[in-house]
């Protein structure tokens, strides 16, 4: 399969890229890791007159912790957040999700930023991110903005991201003591989308009362979803088994799955229910210190 | 569309080209080199048939752009022979019986030989399920898996004993 023909343009600045931005129009394409956008160009649901690569764009492949945020660079590639040292031992939950994306070839070139700026519903950083509250910066003419991640997803395959902007990093709150996440996902085979996933990330006091519940889910709804009433729910419970199986059902009620080669409605629902409340536990085993 | 002037050092030899920015890796070696030991299988980034070692990690040759490649190194299939002595990994895939049609295995070598570079300060082998989870974006349709974990494991010794 032959993509349409376009321009390559390869900036050696972000301010040289966003220029290249202004000047191509509301068609033009970023290229960063490139593992949904060339699959797109190839069978042709993506034709844009020009592609802007920014791999050529030196410094921006960081992952580091500063001032209470661990900070992802837009070419930080998911390999690079799997094999983080940083990442493994503080943030059990990014690599739960880096290691089910894709498969590991595809995880050498696919950027985490882009897991994001892409806007597909069925990518798996946008549930984790929104369970982690993480922020978006976005880089335009007029400079650098945050966006809170649970503005960043407006619809299918569409961001808060203006045509003139690039997403230049992710900064993921450094989480409180005491704090734990996971993310599980069902998925057919590697590589495949998720049939659903989901994503918790908890605070808990020494009574293993939950403090703060960020929750997201995967692949059931036309964009990644916030579970916010569910997040709501566990703020002040003690994590006991009662609580934990009714917040996996608020959880399954908040999912709006629809039916496709995947599975039924009702049961992507109902594996909501059950990925909810095991990413709890796990999420609460983690936060009391287990692994 | 205008063509673009690349260079790419692939096997180590320096190769000069006017491409089409639309032109892919994969068809750049093949088709522009002619190195066809990289295979197409599914045009679609699911199989590996196309892995590639860009500038040290595998990636799939076919969700690549050639201009993408431009000043850096790749590895393909042809370049792990080396003075008429196959790679540590060749052999163990002929040894350990590690193909059957052979279509995968370009791919499943490429991807094997940045997998044990990464291993290669390490002084035990790598696990089955180490392999297994490396080796999970690359499909072999006969199913040939269980011997070609052993293939890997055969080259994971043969290197640690410093061979070649």
């Amino acid at each position: 399969m032959i993509p349409r023909s376009f321009e390559y343009l390869a900036p050696r600045t972000l301010d040289e890229a966003v220029s290249l931005l202004q000047k191509s129009g509301p068609e033009a394409k970023i290229l960063s890791g490139g593992q949904s956008l060339i699959p797109m160009m190839k069978l042709r649901l993506a034709t844009p007159p020009f592609v802007i690569d920014i791999n050529r764009i030196p410094n921006l492949n960081y992952i580091s912790e500063s001032d209470g945020f661990l900070r992802i660079g837009a070419l930080a590639r998911e390999s690079d957040l799997e094999f983080s040292p940083t990442v493994a031992t503080r943030f059990p939950i990014l690599a739960d999700t880096t290691s089910v994306i894709a498969d590991p070839l595809v995880r050498n070139q696919a950027t985490v930023c882009g897991n994001l700026a892409h806007g597909d519903p069925a990518n798996d950083h946008p549930a984790t991110m929104l369970a982690l509250g993480a922020s978006l910066v976005a880089v335009g003419p007029n400079g650098e903005r945050e966006i809170p991640v649970e503005s960043f997803f407006t619809g299918l395959f569409t961001t808060a991201l203006q045509p003139d902007e690039i997403l230049k990093e992710i900064k993921v709150p450094i989480p409180a003591p005491s704090s734990g996440g996971a993310y599980l996902k069902l998925e057919r085979k590697v590589g495949d989308y998720a049939t659903a996933g989901v994503a918790v990330q908890i605070t808990v006091n020494g009574a293993g009362v939950c403090q703060r519940a960020g929750i997201g889910l995967t692949n059931v709804s036309f964009s990644p979803l916030k579970a916010t009433k569910t997040e709501a729910f566990l703020s002040g419970k003690s994590l006991d088994d009662a609580t934990i199986k009714q917040a996996a059902e608020l959880a399954a009620g908040e999912s709006q799955p629809i039916a496709d080669i995947r599975g039924s409605a009702e049961y992507k629902r109902d594996l909501v229910r059950v990925l909810t409340a095991r990413a709890l536990n796990r999420a609460f085993q983690r936060a009391k210190g287990g692994a | 569309m205008a063509k673009i002037g690349i260079k790419v050092k692939v096997n180590g030899v320096e190769r000069a080209a006017e491409v089409e920015p639309r032109l892919l890796l994969v068809h750049f070696l093949r088709e522009n080199l002619r190195l066809t030991g990289t295979h197409i299988g599914c045009d679609t980034s699911h199989c590996g048939a196309c892995t590639v070692v860009l500038d040290g990690k595998a990636v799939k040759s076919c969700t690549i752009f050639a201009v993408q490649a431009d000043g850096r190194e790749v590895l393909t299939v042809e370049g792990l022979e080396q003075d008429g002595k196959l790679h540590a990994l060749q052999e163990g895939f002929f040894q350990e019986h590690g193909l059957q049609c052979g279509y995968c295995t370009p791919g499943m070598l490429m991807t094997g030989y940045a997998f044990l570079k990464s291993k290669s300060n390490s002084t035990e082998g790598p696990t089955e399920s180490e392999i297994r989870h490396a080796i999970s974006g690359n499909l072999c349709r006969c199913t040939g898996y269980v011997n070609i974990v052993k293939a890997y494991q055969h080259a994971a010794a043969k290197l640690r004993e410093g061979g070649a």
